[in-house]
């Protein structure tokens, strides 16, 4: 059952129009011709600076951005769905079955609404339950799973931490009964020491109610810890692919690479030693030819700025989109 | 050793509908010139209000006690901050001595001023000089920062940079006036990991260039390694740990600090589980008796935690740490 692929994306873009008249605009691809397949049960990690495409992509796995090229499709063994051409009912039973967990717990969250009203909201709006009764039922349940005192139910998110905050909208975000889950930086706003009880529950709650996560991040220690599978992304496309761990002992791509040279490291004497990315991602509006990492990389030759690299096989369900990564592996 | 400032038992409470809140507990600290002093905790530790402290830069419903003295030593003898009131005193200070870099930089600077004429107005107000020398030094200090073409970007506003850029500017703003000391209020939290490399790398050059003393307020522990000197570790207003960078990060003597560490996620070992400090920081109108700490504490010692605040303990000349578990021992 866990090899099971729950969602797969061949060749997705999502692209939007800017500029102004029908005849003078140009298309923006945030996401580029991106083939995913997130297995069931899995913790898929996508990572990249802002701009890269990666909040897009999740959106766009939930149909809640327009899906401009490419397919996508859904198979829980219950239903199984093309995401490019869902019809209105399927589109609310997708809804049901796909959720959303916020990045900013203090914005995600109503005020003026009691804890109880915020996680049955979903129910009520989706008409999954019959009765208040019921709705209760359900949303004592999954409030306790997600570690939140019942007499909190009655109060308003105000009287909360950041770390309580952010088990109250993932109550929301499960109380549907979803199997897909997108947490969208969803423990970026966190201090340390409830980013790591935050992690904790959604691998607690992934195995006990058998979820699929996309956990999208731009904090790669989160990611090595937390993640099965990890993507990269840069400027729309995916450049890298690989089980976590391959992916973390043996970086092929340049970007990769930088991105984990970049990362602080704890140890004191370390200093200095990372090699730095100069510059910063081009605008997504004015994108480079060819390989779209070109202008960054330390390793370009002409070839790249010409030809756009495909993904490639690297090792098993390693894949990377550089024309010179097994040149690279000689130079280290 | 070169003496910037000297912070002297600042304890510092806001006046508030609900009470009168502790924000800060006779808080002690020194800083030399060309030091990084990292400073560390979660939100609502009061890291941030003792470093505005620094500057007398808090709001007016706070309370100094009588016994809190910050000294600000400048070539021609010491300045004591808080007994500064009149505008023209405190300018010498906010802005000229110290200057201040924060998190965000979009909301740092005037949205619908240009940035080169805001640098203009601060320089003219900190230094007797022409408009024309004022923004030969802008331009100046923006092409020390590393922006490109500085001659232009100078007209340019805030929104048309990049986020990266935005806080170079910033940086060159606050270092425009060759303040002694810059307070660094979680300058690279909002940045791209590649971009945060970069700026750090900047803020390390400035340090020996500038010869400047910088507090370094972050909740990020591998920013503080790679950049500070010693790291101060704050809790609930309290200081609860101090010494050099390599000796708290490697042998952290308060549980605090430890479990801080301990809910790092950390490349090295990807198979280390994430521990949580267990419970949420208590809110400031209920300080926990004795050591603020005890609630949350695993490594409670007896009735004294709850009853008695820790004296600090000399680990070494450079090391102190506030806990009971150290009351009286000397240096094991």
């Amino acid at each position: 059952m866990s090899d099971d692929i729950l969602i797969s994306a061949a060749g997705l873009s999502v692209g939007y129009k800017i500029g102004k008249g029908i005849f003078q605009h140009s298309i923006l691809k945030a996401v580029d011709n991106v083939s995913i397949h997130i297995k069931r049960g899995s913790f898929f990690g996508l990572v990249g600076e802002s701009g890269s495409g990666k909040t897009t992509l999740g959106r766009a796995l939930l149909n809640a951005v327009p899906i401009t090229g490419g397919n996508a499709t859904y198979d829980d063994g219950d239903v199984n769905y093309d995401l490019t051409a869902l019809s209105k009912d399927e589109l609310g039973d997708y809804r049901r079955r796909a959720q959303l967990i916020f990045q900013d717990p203090y914005a995600a969250l109503s005020p003026r609404m009691t804890v109880r009203d915020i996680i049955a909201e979903p129910l009520e709006v989706m008409k999954i339950t019959s009765s208040r009764q019921e709705t209760d039922e359900r949303v004592r349940e999954i409030a306790a799973r997600c570690r939140l005192n019942l007499e909190h139910l009655r109060r308003f998110p105000h009287a909360f931490s950041g770390g309580q905050r952010q088990r109250i909208s993932i109550a929301r975000a499960l109380v549907s009964r979803p199997q897909f889950i997108v947490a969208d930086e969803a423990v970026a706003a966190l201090d340390v020491s409830i980013q790591a009880d935050v992690l904790n529950l959604l691998k607690q709650l992934q195995g006990e109610m058998d979820l699929t996560f996309m956990f999208i991040s731009h904090d790669l220690s989160v990611v090595a810890h937390t993640c099965d599978h990890v993507a990269v992304m840069y400027l729309g496309r995916l450049v890298e692919t690989a089980p976590t761990r391959q992916l973390f002992a043996a970086p092929k791509h340049p970007y990769t690479k930088a991105l984990f040279s970049a990362i602080p490291s704890l140890n004191p004497d370390d200093r200095g030693r990372a090699q730095r990315l100069e510059g910063e991602i081009p605008s997504p509006t004015n994108q480079p030819s060819g390989c779209k990492f070109h202008t960054r990389c330390p390793h370009v030759i002409d070839r790249c700025r010409s030809e756009e690299p495909q993904l490639e096989t690297a090792d098993g369900a390693h894949e990377v989109a550089c024309h010179r990564w097994q040149e690279l592996l000689k130079v280290g | 050793m070169d003496r910037l400032i000297d912070v002297e038992n600042l304890t510092l409470q806001f006046r508030t509908d609900e009470g009168l809140i502790t924000a800060v507990d006779d808080v002690s600290f020194s800083l030399n010139r060309g030091e990084v002093m990292g400073l560390v905790g979660e939100s609502g530790s009061g890291k941030s209000v003792t470093a505005k402290a620094l500057m007398h830069l808090n709001a007016s419903n706070a309370i100094y006690s009588p016994e809190s003295r910050i000294t600000l030593h400048t070539d021609s003898g010491g300045i004591d901050v808080l007994s500064l009131s009149r505008a023209a005193d405190l300018k010498v200070v906010r802005g000229g001595a110290i200057s201040m870099i924060f998190q965000e930089p979009m909301a740092s600077f005037a949205p619908s001023i240009s940035i080169g004429k805001q640098m203009i107005e601060q320089l003219q107000l900190h230094a007797e000089m022409s408009k024309a020398q004022a923004r030969e030094i802008a331009i100046e200090m923006l092409d020390r920062v590393g922006i490109s073409d500085p001659s232009s970007r100078v007209d340019q506003y805030a929104f048309e940079l990049s986020g990266g850029m935005r806080q170079r500017a910033m940086i060159a703003m606050a270092l425009s006036t060759k303040p002694r000391l810059l307070i660094a209020d979680e300058p690279t939290t909002a940045l791209d990991v590649t971009i945060q490399a970069q700026v750090i790398d900047l803020m390390k050059e400035l340090v020996d260039e500038f010869n400047m003393g910088i507090v370094f307020i972050t909740h990020d522990l591998g920013v503080v390694a790679q950049t500070a000197d010693k790291v101060s570790v704050m809790y609930l207003g309290r200081l609860i740990e101090e010494g050099p960078v390599r000796e708290v990060i490697r042998d952290p003597r308060h549980p605090y600090t430890r479990g801080l560490l301990a809910a790092l996620p950390r490349l090295d070992d990807l198979d280390a589980p994430l521990t949580p400090v267990p419970g949420d920081i208590p809110s400031p109108l209920e300080r926990p008796t004795g050591c603020v700490f005890n609630t949350r504490c695993g490594d409670v010692v007896g009735p004294a935690c709850s009853a008695s605040v820790p004296l600090e303990e000399w680990i070494d000349p450079a090391h102190r740490v506030s806990c009971h578990l150290y009351a009286g021992k000397e240096a094991s």
